[in-house]
């Protein structure tokens, strides 16, 4: 399996944590891993790095931001050189140092961690490896937390993945009030949960029919679904040239708010800038949504207008990307970019729209 | 894991000015890594990243040939914030290359083919590089019939102008030079515009002809119909895009066509492919 961090040999074993151990728990294993997880500030809920006196909120609801910067921060210095000619290598440049000791992203929403399976079809090809992502990629531990009561905007069960979807989970968590049911999907979980001291043995048994159990039941908690059926069938021509794009861009304003908050957008931009004797090269998030994006130096632009910026990121997400991988949508049903999104465009219409267009002859 | 960000050291080992407005400069570049020269091993048609620390990177086709060793070259029109300072920079500068990136013409498939190249503007680097590659002793004789439609705007903006008369006496290809206007009483090739000089010279279609066409957007506009006057089908019209880049190995997310990536997946395609796509270049 492609998009699994399981490993062959290792067979699944389900532990409890009783809540008043979490915290000593996950301080304990900050000897080895920096931990991430969800804190709420005056911005909402965000996924950041916390610090030492931190502690995850893993009663949040859902947060604002998804953890794609874990792995893709939203600005990386990537490379460094010297500009002073006094030096032999003046002008070289050379890979940024970054941390890349291990980490653990505590509380993650399993649509989150599905979203990073499908990014890493971006970054992870057989020409080129990005070193930035795969290196945090590969030092990175997935602790999923279960979603018991998806909220008004999870759609996640049509497009492949849900509220307990173990994909690129290394360990999934069941919040059963005062403790969690933890599932170790993978070696790597099974060492983070090593490095906490969780190690009160669960059987398996009637672990995974609670499982199944809490599943069903958030499950039908989710009352939006987009049909993705017959987007295949279609070609790439015909839905870019269906007469819908005109009205359903009329109100974007091209703020990019639904690609920063999106957790399969991956598009960026890489800039330069010199201090002194110093020279970096950083990359950070870009959106479709700027004119920008694709302006040639000439002036020339080929999405000069904002419909064109629009349907280019809903054929991205809809069709592109399933005909280039044939691994399903670009979309991981998280819901953040409607909830987000200041006039309201709802990529489920989008979806079901493309889904059930028929080409007039 | 190779880190496909880092550029190769070079030196600027020449710097000329290519067109008489100065607009245009070509840039010689020496590795200063032993092997790198080898592991920027290229085909005539791929492109790589200028890199500037501290300024900012382009992607430039290559406009040196495979067959030449010892040094990469590339043409660059003044037009941005890299360029203009790469313009102002001088020979021993140190900076960087990254690559080589993105496909090339289909060389294989052009094998004992006969090859219209169409070239307009400053848009004939890399098709110097083709025509060099393809007039080397080694290699000329696994193609037939070679010519070549070159058009600028005047004598002085055509790129390359002493290997392009150099060429025009050899009678192994077929130059056709052209210029949109000229005072000049002793020009002796073309006036007119590309796409009129390529229906009144380029040879008729068969299965085994195949073009090359790289230019500015309104050249091959226009082109396009001269070619199927001539009997060109899509697979036969073969192209060369261009779209804003960054990172040039498919990953940055910005040049795509549909689902195809210039960067990447190009910028060479067949006239048949881009008819697949959005035509967003």
């Amino acid at each position: 399996m492609i998009l699994s961090n399981k490993q062959k040999g290792y067979t699944m074993k389900f532990i409890t944590i009783d809540k008043n151990n979490w915290t000593k728990g996950i301080d304990k294993s900050r000897k080895t891993y920096q931990l991430f997880g969800p804190v709420k500030d005056e911005n909402g809920c965000l996924i950041k790095k916390l610090d030492q006196d931190v502690h995850p909120d893993m009663g949040y609801y859902e947060s604002v931001m998804s953890a794609k910067s874990v792995l893709f921060p939203q600005t990386e210095k990537i490379l460094f050189a010297s500009l002073d000619e006094s030096l032999e290598d003046h002008h070289i440049m050379k890979r940024a140092e970054n941390d890349y000791s291990p980490r653990a992203v505590l509380g993650i929403r399993p649509y989150d961690a599905k979203a990073i399976a499908l990014v890493k079809l971006n970054f992870d090809t057989k020409e080129f490896q990005d070193p930035y992502w795969c290196d945090a990629y590969d030092v990175t531990v997935f602790v999923g937390l279960g979603i018991n009561k998806p909220g008004p905007f999870d759609f996640s069960t049509s497009v492949g993945t849900g509220p307990f979807c173990e994909e690129n989970l290394d360990i999934l968590l069941a919040d059963l009030d005062d403790k969690y049911l933890a599932k170790i999907l993978t070696p790597k979980g099974d060492a983070f949960a090593i490095a906490c001291g969780f190690d009160t043995m669960a059987d398996e048994k009637e672990s995974q029919v609670l499982f199944d159990i809490l599943r069903k039941e958030a499950e039908k908690n989710i009352a939006s679904n987009v049909e993705i059926n017959k987007l295949k069938d279609k070609t790439i021509l015909e839905l870019h040239e269906a007469p819908f794009w005109d009205d359903m861009a009329f109100s974007c304003i091209n703020c990019g708010t639904c690609t920063y908050v999106c957790p399969t957008c991956w598009c960026f931009d890489i800039q330069d800038e010199a201090r002194q004797k110093q020279a970096f090269r950083f990359r950070n998030w870009d959106t479709c949504m700027s004119p920008l994006f694709t302006r040639h130096a000439t002036g020339h632009n080929p999405r000069s207008t904002k419909v064109q910026r629009v349907r280019q990121r809903f054929m991205h997400k809809l069709k592109y990307f399933l005909d280039k991988y044939d691994q399903g949508i670009m979309c991981v049903g998280c819901g953040r970019c409607v909830k987000s999104c200041p006039v309201n465009i709802d990529i489920r219409e989008v979806c079901n729209m493309m889904n059930a267009y028929e080409k007039q002859d | 894991m190779e880190n496909p960000y880092i550029p190769y050291p070079v030196r600027i080992d020449d710097i000329e000015i290519a067109t008489e407005d100065k607009s245009l400069k070509t840039f010689k570049f020496v590795f200063l890594n032993e092997g790198d020269e080898e592991k920027f091993s290229y085909q005539a048609g791929q492109f790589a990243e200028l890199s500037i620390p501290g300024v900012g990177e382009i992607p430039i086709g290559i406009a040196s040939s495979p067959v030449e060793k010892g040094f990469v070259k590339f043409t660059v029109f003044r037009t941005g914030v890299v360029t203009s300072y790469l313009h102002n920079m001088k020979v021993g500068d140190i900076m960087g290359i990254r690559g080589p990136l993105g496909n090339w013409y289909p060389w294989d498939k052009l094998e004992n083919k006969n090859v219209v190249i169409i070239g307009g503007g400053f848009a004939f680097t890399t098709l110097r590089s083709s025509i060099v590659y393809m007039l080397d002793p080694g290699n000329r004789s696994k193609f037939k019939n070679i010519d070549v439609v070159y058009g600028a705007r005047s004598p002085g903006m055509l790129l390359y102008r002493e290997e392009l008369f150099e060429w025009e006496k050899r009678n192994d290809i077929n130059m056709h030079i052209t210029v949109d206007g000229t005072d000049d009483p002793n020009w002796k090739y073309h006036k007119g515009f590309v796409p009129q000089i390529v229906e009144q010279n380029a040879p008729k279609a068969d299965k085994d002809t195949y073009a090359i066409i790289c230019g500015p957007p309104i050249m091959i506009k226009f082109t396009q119909p001269s070619l199927t006057l001539l009997g060109y089908k899509e697979h036969q019209i073969i192209m060369s895009l261009e779209n804003r880049m960054k990172c040039g190995i498919g990953m940055c997310g910005r040049c795509n066509i549909g689902k195809e990536l210039v960067c990447k997946d190009g910028p060479v395609f067949t006239l048949e492919q881009i008819n697949q796509t959005p035509k967003e270049y």
